[in-house]
């Protein structure tokens, strides 16, 4: 469990620390009338306000929430690994591959991002398709990793390693693929003239930061099974 | 009191919150059902809640039967008093506890006292609920299938819970692991709701510090769930792989019923550390909406300020954070290393420390008050008294030495009922009557809500003060009939069948609330916006009960925090959140529900 | 006020009801007075705390009841109180928690003059294990786990010839010597505990957790699985006997070793049909049971439980009850086997019997009785074939009025209710759900309805073995 443990650590660490900020030398007790407290609060960074979309910061949230699963997922493989009967994963090479891909498309959304900082139109669509083809790619990549590993006679009840590659990987793929379903949205919306650029950099930043983050995730799932 | 100095600010500006666009549906399905507004939701969380709830008591009553009078009703055989149990169990934890706390009060009470018009995301607060509901039917229809529901303990311990020799090995195990990944999902889309609009949907002037500690409570809880349920997702998750494709994740190589298995090598352990790292959590996620909202009703009805806010919000905040550090004091006779226990006796114990400053704080608060004993205020100190007995039983269970004794006894079931079950639903009800006058407009019988308190608060305590004796004395739990065993004394079934009939008074006691909750949506006294004269936000709407939106044309303003009552020099011993000081110093005859003192 | 009043009342009773109880920790029969004496601490702290505050919230209600004629007084904190109750905490806290270190260390470190026993635990019932005069313990193995060998010994491990075999849930311990528990399970986890004792340790599958004790008190102590294990987990019982030094040495030189057990002689069938003449009175020729005579159906019967039953009736567990007529009957026939040798003989021959299904005397409610056999089941299996692993005999096509008469026995502890029947007091607690002759008739007539095997296909069975 340690590492979920060092997670919610920092995550806890983060919390006190910002609400220390809000409560230090306050005393709740005391009533004004220009009533302007809540606007130095931490969400919105110390002094000016700027508003922050709710739905980045649910995006925030709920990354938490995926990190603390897969921290979970990371503390079982650990501790399940200590049994006697492990027996360390084949590696499909496909999974070097895959991993490629899945670096292009974050590379492919991080370049969409930026142009939706300048509005440049054409460009965040050639972004965003290409980050979306790869995704696709990725996925497909995955799913022939398992028809390798499984004609290989490695099947999920093999044996523990089989059974956490199997189950990760999926459970990862089923994030990407909730990635694509906001991925398609913003597609959509771009190939509408009337949406705005603002809401479109929204919606572009949000999927770059997902991508980016489930890319994070990756790289650590994958160096910990390469490593076992 | 402020000494800021008010009059140079007589103006004050309007909400600074951007206004929400709500979806105000035409049609009564859209209003009613397919609802996006918080306070829909909240009472379709609630009802459902309630009723899976009343499911469970029924269940509590058979098992009951059985103790107190064991071999005398011949519909409880061994196999299905364990499903009846883990039922039990489950549906009292999962879904009626933490449904009611955070999807009911959370979303009725979390926009209305943070000065919002609704949850920030309105639409997949909706999913939350049909998700919810979804889990719920699942779980409902896993006591219909071949075998029925699993009878393996609401801890679902493996190889047991997977394994012949237990109930529900078929159908049952997996439909409850299925619906309570959909609980896990369904919650996660409320609880990102909850957390933002605390964090983002705040009225002007409402600070982290003006916060009502209800708001506290569910905040804290919320964080816990939504960083704890992965822990129960991910070994249930697992465990359905073991039990349907034969992974081994947590199965070791075993015989079962003299038959060898295919399982090998896995880790019970591994489930169980998964589990109480969901499992403890858990307790907290009940219970710090249950301390949130007792301090509301103390402080509104002792007409006192809350004693020591701050020290009330950094215990929440300590406790929340300490839960995940205490997991493995329920696993101090797993047979996990021995010398996990210093480390889980310390961090349990102190855990403590905030606990009690809570419950002296609460007391405090009583302290110098102007008590007002009516039906919410008897369920809260009903409250203080069941949470001190049960809290101090959690000393002997934490203290990994007394715990060998103790542990796997009726000890233990004496102590977590007091403490996350009678304590925390004693608060679902005072919060009942509390906000029910603001849900509908109407108040509660007070005769009604005095029998109710009285039958329920001495009830349990009859219940389970002597079951504590009963886990001294060496009585396993999870066990259908203890038969002849030499070192229980005789009398020790005189004790388990009266414990069974106040179980059962209790039990039935109930109906004076249903009752109560339902002809006073009719017959009810009109309430009018504030008949407790509070001062949160959701006692100062324009409406009552509130319309989609909550407030009027414009968000309220906070100029205080939620506890001024009682303010020296003031002309009224409450003064609302909204009220600016300025105002104070004027007639007051704009504000609703006052009376005169 | 009613309310201060019941609290004071509360207050009072509880403290009343603690010391008028009745109910309370079982008389110490270890070591472990350490135990107890944290767990008084920790009730003298927290006793006075729950006095304390409940009193003062008492004092409260009263004093500070509503008056609309006065206000409550404005104080948002009061740093010092607060600092001074978090002390005042903290050491209660420590006070509790010290000792109880203290003991943990203790309890966790066993001291190295501690004999060592093997407890193994399967649903639903224990067996035990010593490791003979070379004081180690063969190697076992999940995967060796048969009917043949319970407890998955590796069979020529050479460390596992001399080990103690006790397939009994009884065992017994020399008193004052310190004695460490291993805890192994063959199937789902289990728990330990002796009440008396005070310690309790989980089995898990897979791992071997140990407690350890000194017993201090001659007698019989009831072990309890205290881990939820399935149906059977209430009725998986054991004894501990704990017996001066000499008593244990003559118990234990009785105890098999497991090359003994491996030697154990095998039946001639030829012997045991002689044998067998005196049995056939009752019985029947062909072992098919006879209803007058008051004698069971034999035939198809497994040898294990004939052996087990024959050698209760010898050794007194069985048919010693005055209301047990015709197990008395049966008692000094089952003398008439002098040895182990003759009990395997007759059984060889028993077990050559043809198995003809026996006529069926009963009639109930079939589909009622379904539902009660749902729970029968776990053990006996799903078709009452009986499942030898789990010491459930065999029901389906034996004879039904004599499992009538049984189960009415072991409902009304005439069968099964001795100290070392241990197996047979499973079966008094499941019979309790049997309130009713009329529920014993409901269950037999669905047992009748089970596949009853033929001659040819027990025959086929016996040529596979």
């Amino acid at each position: 469990m340690t590492y979920t443990l060092i997670f919610l650590a920092i995550l806890m660490a983060a919390v006190v620390w910002w609400l220390v900020k809000q409560s230090i030398n306050v005393k709740p007790w005391v009533a004004d009338s220009a009533a302007d407290a809540v606007r130095t609060d931490g969400v919105h960074g110390l002094g000016s306000y700027v508003p922050l979309p709710n739905i980045k910061l649910g995006l925030g949230v709920f990354l938490a929430v995926v990190t603390s699963l897969f921290a979970l997922f990371v503390s079982a493989y650990t501790i399940r690994m200590e049994y006697a009967d492990w027996r360390p994963l084949l590696e499909p090479n496909l999974l070097w591959v895959n991993t490629g891909i899945l670096v292009l498309g974050s590379v492919f959304l991080q370049w969409a991002w930026n142009a939706a900082k300048r509005q440049d139109r054409a460009a965040i669509k050639r972004g965003i398709i290409g980050g979306g083809i790869c995704t696709v790619a990725f996925i497909i990549g995955q799913l022939a990793a398992w028809n390798q590993l499984s004609a290989a006679g490695h099947f999920i009840q093999s044996n523990p390693a089989n059974g956490f590659f199997y189950l990760i990987t999926a459970t990862h793929a089923l994030h990407i693929l909730g990635g694509l379903f906001a991925l398609g949205k913003t597609i959509s919306r771009l190939w509408q003239p009337s949406s705005e650029s603002p809401e479109i950099l929204l919606g572009v930043e949000l999927c770059a930061v997902y991508w980016h983050y489930l890319l994070a995730i990756w790289l650590i799932l994958f160096a910990l099974m390469l490593n076992t | 009191m402020s000494d800021v100095a008010h009059d140079a600010l007589d103006f004050a500006p309007p909400a600074e919150v951007e206004e929400m666009e709500l979806y105000h549906p035409k049609t009564w399905i859209g209003k009613y059902v397919w609802s996006q507004d918080a306070k829909v939701i909240a009472i379709q969380y609630g009802i459902t809640a309630i009723l899976i709830g009343l499911v469970a008591l029924v269940l509590s009553v058979i098992m009951r039967l059985q103790l107190g009078f064991p071999h005398t009703f011949d519909f409880i055989d061994p196999a299905n008093y364990l499903q009846f149990v883990t039922m039990h169990g489950m549906i009292m934890v999962i879904y009626l506890l933490t449904a009611l706390f955070l999807g009911g009060f959370g979303n009725y009470l979390i926009p209305l006292m943070v000065g919002a018009r609704d949850m920030v995301f309105p639409y997949v607060n909706m999913i939350s609920y049909w998700v919810y509901l979804l889990a719920v039917l699942v779980l409902v229809a896993s006591i219909f299938v071949p075998g029925g529901s699993t009878g393996a303990g609401w801890t679902l311990y493996p190889p047991q819970a997977i394994s012949p020799g237990t109930p529900g090995i078929d159908g049952g195990i997996i439909l409850m692991l299925v619906s309570l990944v959909l609980f896990i999902i369904g919650f996660t889309m409320g609880g990102l709701n909850y957390i933002v609009t605390v964090l983002q949907a705040r009225t002007r002037g409402m600070s982290l510090m003006r916060l009502p500690l209800t708001v506290w409570g569910i905040f804290m809880a919320t964080v816990l769930a939504l960083l704890a349920f992965p822990a129960l997702f991910v070994s249930a998750i697992m465990m359905l792989l073991d039990r349907l494709v034969g992974t081994s994740f947590f199965m070791p190589a075993m015989v079962s019923l003299g038959e060898q298995t295919s399982y090998d090598g896995g880790s019970p352990l591994l489930f169980q550390h998964l589990f109480w790292f969901f499992g403890h959590p858990e307790v907290y996620i009940v219970a710090l909406p249950a301390f949130g909202i007792v301090s509301d009703l103390l402080s509104t009805h002792a007409r006192k300020a809350i004693f020591g806010y701050r020290m009330m919000v950094w215990a929440i905040v300590a406790i929340g954070a300490l839960s995940f550090v205490v997991w493995a004091h329920h696993m101090y006779v797993s047979g996990m290393n021995p010398y996990f226990g210093f480390f889980f006796a310390t961090t349990t114990l102190i855990i403590a420390v905030p606990t009690a400053l809570k419950v002296y704080n609460w007391v405090l608060t009583l302290w110098r008050g102007n008590i007002r004993l009516n039906v919410p205020m008897l369920f809260a100190i009903g409250f203080i008294f069941t949470f001190i007995n049960g809290g101090l039983t959690g000393l002997f269970l934490g203290n990994v030495t007394i715990d060998l004794p103790l542990s796997d006894t009726y000890f233990v079931v004496a102590h977590f009922h007091m403490v996350m079950a009678v304590s925390p639903i004693l608060v679902v009800f005072g919060a009942i009557y509390h906000w029910y006058p603001k849900i509908t407009g109407r108040m509660l019988n007070d005769t009604l809500g005095k029998i109710h308190f009285w039958i329920t608060f001495l009830g349990t305590y009859a219940i389970y003060f002597p079951m504590h004796y009963l886990g001294f004395e060496g009585l396993p739990r999870r066990y259908f009939s203890y038969g002849d065993t030499e070192f229980m004394s005789a009398s020790s079934q005189d004790l388990n069948a009266a414990i069974t009939i106040a179980a059962i008074i209790v039990a039935f006691a109930q109906i004076f609330f249903l009752v109560n909750l339902f002809t006073s949506y009719f017959r009810g006294k009109l309430a009018g916006p504030n008949p407790w004269e509070a001062t949160t936000l959701e006692w100062q709407t324009a409406d009552t009960p509130p319309k989609h939106g909550n407030f009027g044309d414009e968000l309220p303003v906070v100029y205080r925090w939620a506890y001024d009552y009682s303010v020296p020099n003031a002309d009224l011993d409450y003064i609302p959140q909204n009220v600016s000081p300025s105002d104070l110093k004027k007639p007051t005859a704009g504000q609703q529900g006052e009376i005169e003192n | 006020m009613a309310l201060a009043y019941v609290l004071i009342f509360l207050i009072v009773g509880s403290v009343l009801f603690h010391f008028i109880s009745p109910w309370y920790l079982t008389p110490l029969a270890s070591n472990w007075s350490t135990i107890d004496l944290t767990l008084d601490i920790t009730f003298w702290v927290t006793g006075a705390v729950f006095i304390a505050v409940n009193v003062f919230m008492v004092y409260c209600v009263i004093k500070f009841r509503y008056n609309a004629k006065k206000r409550a007084e404005y104080q948002p904190e009061n740093k010092k109180l607060e600092w001074w109750l978090t002390g005042l905490t903290s050491i209660g806290v420590v006070a509790m928690l010290t000792p109880g270190l203290f003991v943990w260390n203790e309890f966790v470190n066993v001291p190295e003059e501690a004999h060592v026993v093997e407890a193994i635990g399967q649903q639903w019932h224990w067996s035990f294990r010593m490791p003979g005069e070379d004081g180690r313990f063969g190697a076992v193995e999940s995967r060796y786990v048969s009917d043949d060998n319970p407890l998955g010994m590796e069979t020529d491990d050479p460390d596992g010839q001399d080990d103690i075999i006790i397939i009994s849930p009884n065992v017994h311990l020399p008193i004052d010597k310190p004695v460490k528990i291993n805890l192994r399970s063959k199937d789902v986890l289990h728990n330990f505990a002796v009440a008396q004792f005070r310690v309790k340790m989980d089995l898990v599958p897979g791992l071997i957790t140990y407690l350890w004790f000194t017993p201090t008190k001659l007698g019989m102590f009831e072990i309890l699985c205290e881990e939820l294990c399935g149906v059977g987990h209430h009725t998986m019982r054991g004894k501990v006997i704990v017996d001066t030094q000499e008593d244990f040495d003559t118990w234990l030189a009785e105890q098999p070793t497991y090359a003994e057990v491996l030697a154990r002689p095998v039946g001639d069938a030829l012997i045991g049909q002689a044998q067998y003449a005196v049995c056939a009175t009752c019985h029947g020729a062909q072992g098919e049971g006879n209803l007058p005579t008051h004698g069971p159906k034999l035939a198809g019967q497994e040898a294990w439980y004939l052996r087990r039953q024959i050698n209760y009736f010898k050794e007194g567990t069985r048919g010693a009850h005055p209301d047990d007529q015709f197990g008395q009957e049966m008692a000094p026939m089952a003398a008439t086997l002098f040895n182990d040798a003759a009990v395997e003989n007759v059984i060889a021959y028993i077990e050559t019997l043809p198995d003809m299904p026996a006529p069926t005397t009963i009639t109930g409610n079939i589909e009622k009785g379904e539902k009660i056999y749902n729970v029968c089941g776990y053990c006996h299996g799903v078709d009452g074939e009986g499942i030898a692993a789990l010491n459930a005999p065999r029901q389906a096509g034996m004879s039904d009025w004599y499992l009538a008469t049984q189960l009415k026995n072991f409902r009304n502890r005439v069968r099964g209710a001795h100290d070392d029947d241990m197996y047979g007091m499973q079966m008094t607690m499941m019979a309790d759900i049997l309130q009713t002759d009329e529920r014993v008739n409901d269950v037999i007539a669905y047992i009748n309805t089970l596949p009853r095997p033929t001659e040819q296909l027990s025959l086929a069975a016996r040529e596979n073995d």
